[in-house]
């Protein structure tokens, strides 16, 4: 590849290849923060590729490959590499972790204790992430991940995985109103999930992606409706993260001693909320009432 | 064919952990999670005692579930222990 570089995102090594130099160039400058290891070996590799050599000059369009292909998955103009990349990171991810067990969920912490927030796309985890990561500075809440959370069998602890934020449609103006720009990366527009923004995670966040934190609270969001809480019961929480996991059969015994370990020890509830500050008060008064 | 004998899987080839209403079974063998509910574990803890034919699963559960008229409990059970044998849970001796 021409074009590549090197990111690590919690206890993830990525190693990007790209035929333009306008992705990398990107993630570079999101990325700019995080910790940089390039004698560490990748645990994933991302390639953006041209579908023909002449595609890189006419009418390119980026298809994602590495470690892990989907044959169907679109190939995207160029000026939306940096989708492609995240995909591409993603995708790698989800089919390709063994060491811990993957959640597809957000998850921020304070003082110590994780909220893990699972959810569909639509559901607001990843904006609820992102608003209490930037709460009152971010004084109390550490942003630990948008869209993957990853449980170490072992210790039971949640690992976070704080990639650059996917701030989707009306959650990229409610974000842009508490951070600076040079906090946010730049506007694509119109792709197929709509308009995307990210949002580099507040330095802490990223400095402390390493420390493994004890999960406090699991809970299930759904936005829109009037505010409500409901207790749900261990065995209901087993299966919906078994849903919600990408790599749950893949780890054997591990993940399910992994996940029958969580579910018991952590409360579980599902959460319907109007509007971001609802929904961020709901998060407050459940954990309190968790860690009382 | 007159009183077929069940029995559990083999020792140490399924994790059994209860979660509240549910329970989940990990089978080493398949790889595969069940979730049940009652009375299923119950079943397959009866079954660790031995083998035996649907009467006598019926005898040892009969302290634990409230089992009137032993020919309806034994069709019931014996509907139980093929939905667990399709699982692959307990096999026919």
């Amino acid at each position: 590849m021409r074009h590549g570089t090197r990111i690590a995102v919690g206890p993830v090594q990525f190693r990007i290849g790209s035929d333009w130099a306008a992705p990398i160039a990107a993630l570079n400058q999101l990325y700019a923060s995080y910790p940089q290891d390039d004698r560490r070996p990748a645990d994933a590799t991302v390639r953006l590729f041209a579908a023909r050599p002449w595609r890189r000059w006419l009418r390119p369009s980026v298809h994602i490959g590495g470690d892990y292909i989907v044959p169907d998955a679109l190939p995207l103009p160029l000026s939306m590499g940096l989708l492609a990349a995240e995909m591409g990171m993603n995708l790698q991810v989800a089919l390709g972790w063994r060491r811990h067990l993957l959640l597809h969920a957000s998850a921020v912490a304070k003082h110590g204790r994780a909220v893990i927030l699972s959810g569909e796309s639509g559901s607001g985890k990843s904006t609820l992430a992102a608003l209490l990561g930037e709460k009152e500075g971010g004084a109390d809440w550490r942003l630990m991940g948008d869209e993957f959370t990853l449980i170490d069998p072992a210790s039971g602890d949640a690992l976070a995985f704080p990639r650059a934020v996917s701030l989707k449609n009306d959650a990229i103006a409610e974000v842009a109103a508490r951070v600076g720009p040079d906090r946010l990366g730049p506007l694509l527009a119109g792709t197929p999930k709509g308009d995307i923004r990210h949002l580099i995670p507040r330095p802490d966040a990223i400095a402390a992606m390493h420390e493994p934190v004890r999960p406090a609270l699991l809970l299930f969001p759904r936005f829109g409706g009037p505010p409500a809480i409901a207790r749900i019961g261990e065995g209901e929480a087993f299966v919906r993260l078994t849903e919600a996991s990408t790599n749950y059969v893949a780890l054997g015994e591990a993940g399910f001693a992994a996940l029958t370990r969580l579910v018991r020890e952590t409360p579980a509830f599902t959460i319907s909320y109007p509007d971001s500050a609802s929904g961020m008060g709901i998060v407050e008064q459940l954990r309190a009432e968790a860690l009382r | 064919m007159a009183d077929p004998h069940y029995r559990v899987a083999e020792e140490g080839a399924l994790r059994v952990e209860p979660l509240g209403d549910l329970t989940a079974i990990f089978d080493r063998r398949s790889m595969q999670t069940h979730l049940v509910t009652q009375p299923m574990p119950e079943i397959l803890a009866a079954l660790v005692e031995g083998a035996c034919p649907v009467a006598v699963l019926a005898a040892r559960l009969a302290d634990r579930f409230d089992l009137d008229g032993a020919g309806d409990a034994t069709a019931i059970l014996t509907e139980r222990l093929e939905e667990l044998a399709a699982m692959g849970l307990v096999e026919r001796a």
